[in-house]
């Protein structure tokens, strides 16, 4: 198995877990109503929890410590899709971002169970129940919100086209993706994206909502090699201001 | 006190859930073994509940004081995935426990989470099966809120998982 093609799997997945999770965060004490503050609050907790899980592994394989590879990045040493780092914007568009991530995540999660790579298949047995719930807390709100009002409906669609690209940036494709689906690791980001879209189909098909035709729309990638958007470094900053004052403070 | 592995659980006993203190980390079944080498070294390894749980750490903690409180000093508590918590693993007196706690049990499945799971949670109060679920998510991760359409109460049920 080539360790760099593990690496770099492993840091995908990390630090798509955390800066969600840290986005999920920003809405603890604003959730629109106390259900949802509460919800993205826990799905915050867990996100961080999964990203632990994925960065201890990085560390058994010889990387640094996982709170020093959380917090001392710079923005380019990320490997999140940047579809996760955009800004919460108002609460529709949050629960679109909620939706085309953790129905991909689940399935990543759900091959990842099945992998050669033990390790890995241990840890995503175990997630992929968590994630399960948030799947079933985004498919819930979309098909409710988007067959109900029309502004709620508007809202939804303008943040899904607005959205779209980014979410087709999460299955930007590494340079050892070859090498990953023949060792058995994980079938890849195309059959991901494949099921993915199924998934998303079978929802969106509940609502009055409409999934923007997805081959004249330009996926936003780079996400994967490092390349972000403006909003990411000031989340990082923001995130790691404690432990850039006190590496040793404990909160 | 015979260094055995029954021993070391019944020992166990005491360390409880923190935020379930009625739950003990065995009933939890979140202790996945106990082996006691020649040299009579004790190795206790635990999975957590949800990966993100900010309470297994300090379980995990109480695991090591309680064992040096009983004088056993020469021990490791290690904590991993390698046999993954699923809400099966609750002993039969842990859901008692979590019931007369006023937390509904979660329901013994096939280990394949569906929606009908997730939504099927019978009252602690009343024993109820007329319920709603209203949130997925509660006051912790392990936590899902419902609502109990005959006593007309909001109740919280551990999660199946």
């Amino acid at each position: 198995m080539n360790e760099l093609a593990i690496k770099d799997l492993l840091y995908k997945l990390a630090d798509d877990q955390l800066i969600l999770g840290h986005r999920n965060s920003e809405w603890t004490g604003f959730g629109p109503i106390l259900e949802e503050d509460i919800a993205f609050s826990s799905m915050a907790q867990d996100k961080i929890g999964h990203s632990l899980a994925f960065y201890t592994l990085l560390q058994d394989l010889g990387e640094t410590d996982p709170d020093t590879v959380a917090f001392t990045r710079n923005a380019n040493q990320f490997h999140n899709s940047q579809l996760v780092e955009l800004p919460n914007g108002e609460y529709d568009f949050s629960l679109i971002r909620h939706f085309l991530y953790d129905n991909a995540e689940i399935i990543r999660f759900e091959m990842l169970s099945q992998s050669s790579y033990e390790p890995i298949a241990k840890v995503t047995t175990k997630l992929k129940g968590e994630v399960k719930y948030h799947v079933l807390h985004a498919n819930t709100w979309i098909k409710n919100l988007g067959s109900s009002t029309e502004e709620a409906i508007l809202r939804l669609q303008s943040s899904l086209t607005e959205a779209i690209p980014y979410a087709l940036g999460m299955f930007e494709t590494s340079k050892f993706e070859q090498e990953l689906i023949e060792s058995g690791v994980y079938a890849g980001e195309e059959a991901v994206k494949a099921e993915w879209l199924e998934r998303i189909q079978a929802v969106i098909e509940k609502t009055d909502l409409k999934l923007p035709d997805l081959n004249t729309t330009e996926p936003k990638f780079g996400g994967r090699n490092g390349e972000h958007t403006e909003h990411l470094q000031p989340l990082l900053d923001e995130m790691a201001e404690v432990f850039k004052i006190d590496p040793t403070a404990e909160w | 006190m015979e260094l055995t592995k029954e021993n070391i659980l019944i020992l166990l006993e005491e360390v409880k859930d923190p935020e379930i203190p009625v739950l003990s980390l065995v009933d939890l079944g979140v202790i996945t073994g106990v082996t006691i080498s020649d040299e009579s070294h004790v190795t206790v390894n635990m999975t957590p509940t949800f990966a993100g749980c900010p309470a297994m750490d300090y379980m995990k903690k109480d695991v090591e004081r309680t064992l040096d409180k009983y004088g056993i000093t020469n021990h490791t508590v290690i904590m991993s995935f390698d046999q993954p918590w699923d809400s099966n693993k609750l002993s039969e007196k842990g859901r008692q426990h979590l019931k007369e706690f006023g937390l509904a049990p979660p329901p013994k499945y096939d280990l394949i989470l569906d929606l009908d799971i997730l939504e099927h949670a019978k009252c602690p109060y009343c024993d109820s099966e007329n319920t709603d679920l209203r949130t997925p998510f509660g006051p912790t991760l392990c936590r899902s809120m419902h609502y109990c359409n005959d006593c007309r109460q909001m109740f919280e049920q551990f999660k199946p998982l």
